[in-house]
């Protein structure tokens, strides 16, 4: 079995405090080449403003009214006001986006939580528990997140037709689980290998139970990766538009559909477009920042720490 | 799960002993360790590979949902249509060139962006989430700004300052650009490279990290230049890394949506084949043609993803190596 078990981090080996100080003690040796690092400052500050300028003008122009945010050059100095965010929840048109949003956390927080429910245990049996062959699956999982949505959104948008799941928020649910499935796998697999094998094994040898080990051993280390794989898929399920737009409509359509209204040009309404801009993105700029550690990670299907 | 898993903690520690029917037991143990990996298997191959069995089925018919009657096996139809028609050819190219392009540019910007990162300087952390941000805007609410907010030839951003800045120098003629309509595949890339960028600098930023500083600082003390320890030993190091950002951007890049659909709505030479598919069966109903142009898509990604596998296979068995 332990030839089977993917090894444990080398620095865990004298248990947790070790397994903590790991990642901590590398970044304290690595010694960065601390020469020119004013200028390298300076162009690194210059590109990250003008990698967030168009978030910041978005927010900005958000505040404005639309006459202001419509000028050339920009009325940068403008009065501030929330005009914009009572038009976009419908103040005039009376079309409220909440719907929309509500379709969107709950599409997304359901696929969330199923994912989970299915990637733990199956992660558990590839990495502390590992099944024969268990590298052969996990590339069957990433090769399946490798098919483009394209490819098999005809049978579903058919079968959803044929039973009646279209515009049905619980079959964009299931479309989003399987879009997120891979990605949870291979992260929480990642996540649960740092469990030092050797804690596992004094555990059962004391006779602990598999709840026990759970809750003492296991959990502690996976919760933060638990957390994460939840922020990502989180994530990608909000942002999600083709299965939304081809499998829901006026009664499942998701804020991204919502959003889609937006496309062709309505006269002044550029302020308006900013407002809801900032709001859809708000719920995964929060999730983003607070997954921030392990964005690359979960990008990177836990390839990379 | 629970009780599965449970069996085999308690079968692991029988298995030690000798027993009469050690082989049934085997089994037993073996098939409950799979248990827990079983549900996720099952949904994953019903909700994937089932529907994916039944695009392969549909691209060799000939069905139109407008005309249902006429439906018929239609062999390698299809796919000659694919490969001929001058939209679906020209789609196939967009593709190409968008990937390509978005990839190239991001992973080199995001290289130069990583490097910077790399240093200590004042207000780095900042400065980082600052560059994430690009990354964490709804590709649809990007691909918005992008087109009302910046792009936009009267009151776009970019218009905005071109004219702020020549009215400096007393001018009141200002290049106005508008990208939408004179180079829309242009204005999608763009976009896509500001989205993209940070994933890139994000990986890179990690493999930067990683790297074994000892051989450095010993390469500084042998007075080595700044070049010559990025070329021949960052840049080595950096290549998995470079590969795997590469190779999942692709992935992710061949199959965008977002940015074609809001930005030009696939006019002017823009639609990838992802709109392609997405026009061909919702609006033109031709169910057999989008199917195979869907395998076609899902033969393109297998070439790439081969790539793609290898990488990061290599580095999933450096980390469970160690």
């Amino acid at each position: 079995m332990s030839t089977l078990t993917p090894a444990a981090p080398s620095e865990s080996l004298s248990g947790p405090t070790a397994l903590n100080a790991g990642p901590r003690r590398r970044g304290k040796t690595r010694m960065d080449p601390t020469r020119n690092s004013t200028g390298a400052g300076i162009a690194a500050w210059l590109l990250a403003l003008l990698f967030a300028a168009p978030v910041v003008w978005m927010i900005l122009t958000s505040f404005h009214s639309e006459t202001d945010a419509a000028t050339n050059p920009p009325s940068i100095a403008a009065n501030l006001t929330l005009d914009a965010y009572k038009e976009f929840f419908g103040e005039t048109s009376g079309v409220s986006p909440w719907p929309s949003l509500i379709n969107s956390a709950t599409a997304s927080i359901l696929s969330t939580v199923l994912v989970l429910a299915l990637a733990i245990p199956a992660a558990y049996a590839l990495s502390i528990r590992p099944v024969k062959k268990w590298t052969d699956v996990m590339f069957f999982f990433l090769s399946t997140k490798m098919m483009p949505v394209v490819a098999a959104i005809l049978p579903l948008y058919l079968f959803a037709r044929t039973v009646g799941a279209l515009d049905n928020i619980w079959f964009l649910i299931l479309m989003y689980t399987s879009m997120n499935l891979p990605i949870a796998v291979w992260m929480m697999r990642s996540f649960l290998a740092e469990v030092p094998e050797e804690m596992l094994e004094a555990a059962q040898i004391d006779g602990a139970g598999l709840l026990l080990i759970l809750r003492k051993i296991i959990a502690p280390v996976a919760m933060p990766g638990i957390a994460a794989t939840a922020l990502i898929c989180f994530i990608f399920s909000w942002n999600e538009l083709l299965l939304a737009r081809v499998l829901t409509g006026v009664v499942a359509g998701t804020a991204p559909v919502f959003l889609t209204g937006f496309v062709s040009g309505q006269g002044l309404f550029l302020a308006k477009v900013c407002a809801a801009a900032v709001v859809i993105s708000l719920p995964v700029l929060f999730a983003g920042f607070a997954a921030q550690d392990k964005l690359v990670q979960g990008l990177s299907l836990g390839a990379v720490k | 799960m629970t009780t599965a898993t449970a069996r085999i903690s308690r079968s692991g520690h029988t298995a030690a002993k000798p027993s009469r029917n050690a082989k049934s037991r085997e089994r037993a143990l073996a098939w409950a360790r799979r248990a827990p990996l079983l549900p996720a298997l099952v949904f994953l191959i019903i909700v994937t590979q089932l529907p994916f069995v039944v695009t392969l089925i549909i691209s060799f018919l000939n069905w139109n949902s407008l005309s249902p009657d006429k439906t018929a096996f239609a062999g390698l139809e299809n796919y000659v249509t694919v490969l001929t028609d001058p939209d679906l050819r020209q789609a196939i190219f967009t593709t190409i060139l968008l990937t390509v392009a978005v990839v190239l540019a991001s992973l080199l910007i995001g290289l130069g962006l990583a490097l910077l990162l790399d240093k200590k300087f004042i207000g780095r952390g900042l400065a980082r989430t600052l560059l994430i941000a690009p990354f964490l805007v709804v590709p649809v609410a990007a691909a918005l700004i992008w087109k009302h907010a910046l792009l936009n030839p009267t009151y776009g951003l970019i218009n905005g300052i071109l004219t702020w800045i020549w009215s400096l120098f007393g001018s009141v003629t200002p290049p106005q650009l508008d990208l939408l309509s004179q180079a829309p595949l242009m204005a999608v890339i763009v976009s896509l490279v500001w989205q993209w960028t940070p994933f890139m600098m994000l990986i890179l930023l990690a493999g930067l990290q990683s790297r074994p500083m000892d051989t450095v600082e010993a390469a500084q003390m042998d007075g080595a230049t700044p070049w010559a320890i990025f070329r021949h030993l960052t840049l080595p190091h950096l290549r998995q890394y470079l590969e795997l950002g590469g190779l999942l951007g692709a992935i992710y890049i061949v199959q965008n949506f977002d940015a074609v659909f809001t930005l030009t709505a696939g006019g002017l030479g823009t639609a990838n084949l992802p709109y392609a598919i997405y026009q061909t069966f919702y609006f033109a109903n031709e169910y057999g043609l989008a199917s195979a142009a869907g395998v076609v898509v899902v033969i393109g990604t297998i070439i790439v993803a081969t790539f793609a596998l290898r990488t990061v296979f290599s580095l999933f068995k450096k980390e469970a190596a160690r």
